[in-house]
């Protein structure tokens, strides 16, 4: 048995590769993307973190000297970000829930804040880390 | 007139419970990551007897346990969601489902032996 939907609904043959997509939908994406790659790598490798850093002294300060590779640092970042924009794309819809910020221009302007706020917190536990 | 109910096993369980749920959990985590960033700036550097100090609270145990069930429903939800979107054949959809429950499951029991070990 297939899942079924309803014929003949909107424009099918959209090319994806030539729509610019507005703000909101990038934040939109951004968000079920971030959401997919924390269930998958990000938990277990968050895991694997968090117990090397409880496991021993040592084990502690291994976890910390790992995370001295530029490589790891981008890919802590990247979770990093990845979190704090799934978070802050999550408060918004919590708001557009409660019927706040409805409006095409409140809508725009809330996902500019959602994108930059993700990126400059990112930038921030960065500039703190190291 | 009789409504034939359309509903397949991999779909959405039709009503507020996951959409709610999505959005409790969401708000749970979103306070304990609140927390844990603040006491993360409060002994900033963390160095691991902080970490012990932390995670060998009882009450921190218990809130993280809540925590990390908390993230499985979340991730779950989420998860679901985009295979309803994405995946229509049931038969792979339902597959893939199977594996990201046995993943959550997976990385729980693990989340629980860092936790109370």
């Amino acid at each position: 048995m297939e899942t079924h939907f309803p014929k003949k609904r909107g424009p099918k043959y959209l090319d994806l590769l030539r729509i610019k997509q507005p703000l909101p939908a990038i934040i939109s994406i951004l968000h079920r993307i971030s959401g997919v790659l924390l269930f998958f790598p990000g938990i277990p490798l968050m895991l694997y973190a968090l117990q090397t850093a409880l496991h021993s002294p040592e084990s502690f300060a291994h976890l910390q000297s790992s995370l001295s590779h530029p490589l790891a640092r981008l890919l802590l970042l990247l979770i990093i970000w990845f979190y704090l924009h799934h978070l802050c794309a999550g408060i918004r819809h919590l708001a557009l829930d409660l019927h706040l910020g409805l409006q095409l221009q409140q809508a725009r302007f809330s996902s500019k804040v959602v994108l930059f706020s993700g990126v400059i917190l990112t930038a921030l536990t960065g500039a703190w880390l190291w | 007139m009789v409504r034939r109910p359309n509903r397949v096993i991999t779909g959405a369980h039709y009503g507020l419970r996951d959409w709610l749920a999505q959005r409790v959990t969401a708000v749970l985590m979103a306070l304990y990551t609140v927390f844990v960033v603040l006491f993360i700036i409060l002994h900033d550097p963390v160095g691991y007897d902080d970490m012990r100090l932390l995670f060998n609270n009882q009450w921190m145990q218990i809130v993280s346990s809540l925590f990390f069930a908390a993230l499985c429903w979340h991730a779950w939800v989420g998860v679901r969601n985009v295979l309803m979107d994405y995946v229509h054949p049931m038969a792979v959809r339902l597959t893939i489902q199977i594996m990201a429950i046995a993943a959550l499951l997976f990385y729980f029991v693990w989340f629980m032996h860092i936790l109370w070990s």
